[in-house]
C-alpha cells in the first residue's frame, strides 16, 4: 500500500523487497524532491561518479597519494527529451570540497550549511577498516560527498552561489577565484569569534533552546552509533560462528549412511546463513551514514547560534557604548560625577576644566554619540535580520531532519523485515534437510 | 571365587533372548539369593536364560532382537527422575533426586515405587551394568564436574541440566532389552536407601576386583591380533564420529557464547533511542517505536538462547560422552578377544595340562563370540538412538530458529505498518488504523 501524502514530492517507501541501491536512490530522491521546484536541481543533475587516485607534490614538496571524485552534471532538459547527451565532469578533490564549504559558511553564516563526510573513519565496527584508502571507505565518502552537493543544489539560497555553481563547472582557476572573494579574511575574523569566550545578556530564547537541543542530539546520536557498531559486530559473530556448521556437517556426512545426505545439504545452507551477515552489515552502514550526517550537521547548528550570539553580542556592546558615552555627557553637562572616575578624580584633585575644554569634550561626544546611535541601528537592524533569515532556515533544516530521519528509521525497519525473512528462510531449508537425517 | 566375572556365560547354561523377555522373568527368584548373586556374577546373566533350552552360541545372533519397540507399544516400565533436593550432613552436603518407577512386569512385587538417589548410586548402577555386559553400550551418565561454565555444583540450570540427563539415562536403560532385566537395575529403582548401601557392599572383594584390572591392563598390552574386519570399521567410525561431535559441541557453545553478548549489546541499544525521543518533537513516535521493537527482538533472543542451551547444547554433549563410551565398549571387547589369543597361543607353546587349558579356551572363545553379538547387536541400536537423538535436536534447533525470526518479523512488521498507515498531515488519525 502506498501511502502518499502531502506534497506530491514525498515518496513513502511502498514495498519491503527493495534492493539496496534503490532504498539509496529513494531516500535521494526524497530528500531532493522537495526543493525541487526552486533549486538548481530544476536545471541541471549533479552527480558525483567514481574516485580515482592521483599521485602529486603537496605543500611542502613531498610525494602525496590523494582520491579525486568525479562530479557529473547535465542540463535536466537534455535528458527529458528523451536524448542522453555525454555529462560534463571535472575531478575534485576533497580538500576542495573542504574549501568550498568553509566558504559557504563564512558568506551564509544564517544558513545551516550540509555537513561533509568524515575526512577519516571514526566511528566504525572492527570489520570495517579505518583506512582511508579503503575501498569501501572511498565508496561510501563518494556517496557522502555527492549528497553534500545535491544538499547544497537544493536549498533555496546557497543554489545560487556563482562560487558554488563554478566548483561544479570549472576544473581550473577556482581556488584562486574562492581567494579573490576575500573570504579568507571573514573566515579568519569567523573562527576567531568562534573561539572567543564572551557573554550574551539577552541571547534570542529560541537560539539558546536551539543550542541545547544541538548539544542533545550530539551526545545521542554519538551514542547510538556507537552501541549499534558494536550490536553489529556481535552479530557478525553469531552469524559467522554458524559456518563450522557447515564445514563439520560436510565432513561428518562422510562417515554416515542414511544421515550423510541431510547433513549435507544441511551444511550448505549453513554456510548460506554465515555468509549472509555481510551484505545485511552492508546496508545497515547506509542507515548508519544518515544518522552521521545529522551528528555533523548539529556543528552547523550550533555555528549559526553562535553567529547570533555574536551578532547580539556586537549589538549590546554598541548600545552599552552609546549608553556610557550619553552618560559621560550628561555628567559633563550637569557637573555632576555620577560614578566614579579617574577623570572625576583628577579634576577634583588637579581642579575643574575651563568652560573652553569642556565645550571642545561636549562637542566630541555629541559626535560620537550621533554615530553610535548609527552603529547601534545598524546592529539592530543586523541582528534582526539575521535572526529572521537564520530562523527561516532553521525551520526549513528542522523539516528535513524530520521527513529524512522518519525514512531513515523507516527503512531501518524494513532492513530488519530483510534480515528476519532471509532467516526464515535459511532456517526452514535447514530443518527440511534435518528432516531427511 | 575370582577371576570368572564380566559377563562370563558357561557353556552348560544356555541362551535365549526373545524380543520380549517379560516372560522370561517369572522364574527369577535371586531376589533372596544375595550371596548367589555376589560370588558369582554370570547368574545375574544366565538369570535371564531359560536353562531348560539347549541352543548353540552360535546361534544367539539370531535371537538378538534389538529393533526399536513401536511407538512404546510394548513399553513396561516408565521411570522419572525430579524433585531434586538438597541433604547436609556433618561431612559434606549433596543432592538427592526421586526416581519414580511405574512398572507392569511381573519381577517387580508392587506397580508403583518412590525412592531417593544420589549421583553416587547412579554411578554405582552404571558401574554394576558395564561390569555384568561389558560389550553393550550403555547410555552415559552427566559428567560428575564440569570444568568451565558453571562453577557452583548447586547452581540451578545445572542441577536441572544434570536431572534431565539421569533421567534419560534410567530410560534408556529401560529401554534397553537386556539391560532393563539386570537385577542390580531393579535393586536400584526400588531398594530403600539402607536396602541399597548393604546391597552394594556385595560383590566381588577388593582383593579379586585388583586382579581383575591386572588381567584388562595386561589384555590391553598384549593388544588383539586378529580383530575383525567390521569392529576396525567401528572403531574408524568411532573415531571419527567423536571428533565430529566433540567440533559441534564446541561451535554450539561458541554460538550460545555470541548469541549471549549480541544480547547484551542489544540490551544498551533500544534504549538509547528512548532518550533521543527526549530531545525531539515530530519523531517521538517512531523513535520509542523503534526502541519498542528492539526490545521485543531482545526478549525473543532470550528465549532463543535459551532453547539452544537446553535442547542442542545437552544432546551434543550427551554423544561426546556416547563416543568416549563407544570407545571404552570397543576396548573390553578387544580384550576379551586378547585373552583368548594369548591362552589359545599358550596351548601350542607352554608345556601345560592340555586338558584344563582346552577347557578354558573353549569357555574364553564362546565369551568372545558371545561379547561379539552382544556388541553387533547393540551397535544397530545405538546407531538407530542417535540418528534419532541428533536429528530431533536439530530439527528442534531450525524449528525454534524459525519462530524466532517469524516473531521478530511481526514486531518490526507491525511498526512499519502503524508508520505507512499513518498520514504524515496533522489530520485526524482516528480515521485510519
Amino acid at each position: 500500500m502506498m501511502a502518499v501524502s502531502g506534497p506530491e514530492e514525498i515518496a513513502v517507501i511502498g514495498n519491503t523487497d527493495l534492493t539496496s541501491a534503490e532504498l539509496e536512490n529513494n531516500i535521494k530522491n526524497t530528500m531532493v524532491e522537495i526543493e525541487k521546484g526552486t533549486s538548481l536541481l530544476r536545471k541541471m543533475e549533479i552527480s558525483v561518479g567514481e574516485a580515482e587516485k592521483r599521485t602529486g607534490k603537496n605543500t611542502v614538496n613531498m610525494l602525496e597519494i590523494y582520491t579525486v571524485y568525479l562530479i557529473e552534471t547535465r542540463p535536466v532538459d537534455a535528458v527529458t527529451e528523451g536524448i542522453t547527451p555525454a555529462p560534463d565532469s571535472l575531478w575534485r578533490r576533497y580538500s576542495e570540497f573542504e574549501l568550498l564549504r568553509n566558504y559557504l559558511l563564512v558568506t551564509y553564516p544564517f544558513v545551516v550549511v550540509a555537513p561533509l563526510p568524515e575526512k577519516r573513519a571514526e566511528i566504525v565496527w572492527h570489520k570495517l577498516s579505518a583506512d582511508n584508502m579503503d575501498p569501501d571507505f572511498v565508496e561510501r565518502r563518494r556517496v557522502g560527498l555527492e549528497n553534500f552537493l545535491l544538499r547544497v543544489a537544493s536549498h533555496p539560497v546557497l543554489c545560487n552561489d556563482k562560487i558554488f555553481y563554478i566548483f561544479l563547472t570549472e576544473e581550473k582557476g577556482w581556488k584562486e577565484m574562492v581567494y579573490e572573494t576575500g573570504f579568507q579574511a571573514k573566515a579568519d575574523s569567523r573562527l576567531k569569534a568562534m573561539n572567543a569566550a564572551f557573554r550574551v545578556k539577552n541571547p534570542d530564547k529560541r537560539f539558546t533552546e536551539l543550542k541545547h537541543y544541538s548539544d542533545e542530539l550530539q551526545t545521542v546520536v554519538s551514542q547510538l552509533l556507537r552501541v549499534r557498531a558494536r550490536v553489529a559486530d556481535r552479530l557478525y559473530g553469531v552469524y559467522k560462528v554458524h559456518g563450522n556448521y557447515g564445514r563439520i556437517f560436510s565432513e561428518w556426512s562422510a562417515i554416515e549412511k542414511e544421515m550423510g545426505d541431510g547433513l549435507q545439504s544441511a551444511g550448505h545452507h549453513m554456510d548460506a546463513y554465515a555468509a549472509s551477515v555481510d551484505d545485511i552489515l552492508e546496508e545497515e552502514e547506509h542507515y548508519a551514514d544518515q544518522l552521521k550526517e545529522y551528528l555533523f550537521y548539529t556543528e552547523a547548528l550550533r555555528a549559526v547560534c553562535r553567529k547570533h550570539e555574536l551578532t547580539q553580542f556586537e549589538l549590546e556592546m554598541a548600545a552599552q557604548d552609546l549608553a556610557s558615552k550619553k552618560q559621560q555627557k550628561e555628567e559633563l553637562v550637569t557637573g555632576t560625577v555620577r560614578t566614579f572616575s579617574l577623570k572625576g578624580m583628577t579634576s577634583k584633585l588637579f581642579g575643574q576644566e575651563t568652560a573652553e575644554q569642556r565645550e571642545a569634550k561636549l562637542q566630541v561626544l555629541a559626535q560620537q554619540i550621533e554615530e553610535g546611535e548609527e552603529t547601534v541601528k545598524e546592529k539592530n537592524t543586523e541582528s534582526d535580520e539575521f535572526v529572521k533569515t537564520a530562523w527561516v532556515d532553521i525551520e526549513r533544516f528542522k523539516d528535513q531532519k524530520d521527513r529524512d530521519l522518519k525514512e531513515a528509521l523507516i527503512s531501518y525497519a524494513i532492513m530488519q523485515i530483510s534480515r528476519c525473512k532471509k532467516g526464515i528462510q535459511l532456517w526452514t531449508n535447514a530443518k527440511e534437510c534435518f528432516n531427511k537425517m | 571365587m575370582s577371576g570368572t566375572i564380566d559377563g562370563v556365560v558357561s557353556p552348560t547354561q544356555t541362551i535365549t533372548i526373545p524380543a520380549d523377555i517379560s516372560g522370561q522373568m517369572l522364574d527369577l527368584d535371586e531376589d533372596d539369593d544375595l550371596e548367589v548373586f555376589s560370588k558369582d556374577a554370570t547368574l545375574a546373566d544366565g538369570s535371564m536364560f531359560n536353562a531348560s533350552m539347549q541352543t548353540s552360541p552360535g546361534s544367539m545372533v539370531n535371537q538378538y532382537k534389538f529393533e526399536e519397540d513401536e511407538e512404546g507399544d510394548s513399553k513396561d516400565i516408565f521411570i522419572t527422575v525430579d524433585n531434586p533436593e538438597s541433604h547436609v550432613t556433618a561431612i559434606e552436603t549433596f543432592i538427592t533426586y526421586r526416581v519414580l518407577t511405574k512398572t507392569t512386569r511381573s519381577e517387580f512385587d508392587n506397580s508403583e515405587y518412590e525412592v531417593r538417589r544420589r549421583y553416587q548410586d547412579f554411578l554405582w548402577l552404571k558401574g554394576k551394568l558395564e561390569e555384568a555386559h561389558s560389550t553393550l553400550i550403555v547410555h552415559p551418565l552427566p559428567e560428575k564436574f564440569v570444568v568451565k561454565g558453571m562453577v557452583e555444583r548447586f547452581n540451578g540450570d545445572f542441577i536441572e541440566t544434570r536431572r534431565k540427563a539421569l533421567h534419560k539415562f534410567l530410560n534408556r536403560i529401560a529401554d534397553h532389552p537386556i539391560l532393563s532385566c539386570s537385577d542390580d537395575f531393579k535393586v536400584f529403582l526400588t531398594a530403600q536407601a539402607w536396602e541399597l548401601t548393604t546391597y552394594k557392599k556385595q560383590g566381588p572383594g577388593f582383593l579379586s576386583r585388583m586382579g581383575e584390572t591386572v588381567r584388562a591392563v595386561a589384555n590391553s598390552v598384549r593388544g588383539v591380533k586378529n580383530r575383525p574386519e567390521e569392529f576396525t570399521a567401528i572403531q574408524e567410525y568411532v573415531e571419527d564420529f567423536s571428533n565430529k561431535i566433540t567440533s559441534l559441541d564446541k561451535v554450539t557453545q561458541r554460538i550460545v557464547k555470541e548469541q549471549k553478548e549480541y544480547l547484551e549489546e542489544l540490551k544498551e541499544y533500544g534504549p538509547t533511542y528512548t532518550l533521543w525521543s527526549g530531545s525531539e518533537e515530530e519523531l517521538v513516535e517512531q523513535l520509542k517505536g523503534v526502541a519498542g521493537c528492539i526490545e521485543r527482538c531482545c526478549k525473543e533472543t532470550e528465549e532463543q538462547v535459551g532453547h539452544l542451551s537446553d535442547t542442542l547444547v545437552p544432546a551434543l554433549h550427551e554423544y561426546v560422552l556416547c563416543a568416549e563410551t563407544l570407545k571404552a565398549v570397543l576396548r573390553r571387547r578387544d580384550n576379551i578377544q586378547a585373552e583368548f589369543e594369548a591362552k589359545n597361543e599358550a596351548l601350542a607353546t607352554k608345556k601345560v595340562d592340555r586338558d584344563a587349558l582346552k577347557e578354558e579356551i573353549d569357555k574364553l572363545e564362546d565369551r568372545v563370540e558371545w561379547a561379539n553379538n552382544a556388541l553387533k547387536g547393540d551397535w544397530g541400536r545405538w546407531q538407530r538412538s542417535m540418528r534419532g537423538d541428533l536429528k530431533s535436536a536439530f530439527l528442534s534447533t531450525a524449528e525454534k530458529n524459525v519462530d524466532y525470526y517469524e516473531k521478530c518479523l511481526a514486531v518490526w512488521e507491525t511498526f512499519l505498518l502503524s508508520q505507512r498507515t499513518e498520514p504524515s498531515e496533522e489530520t485526524d488519525r482516528d480515521d485510519t488504523s
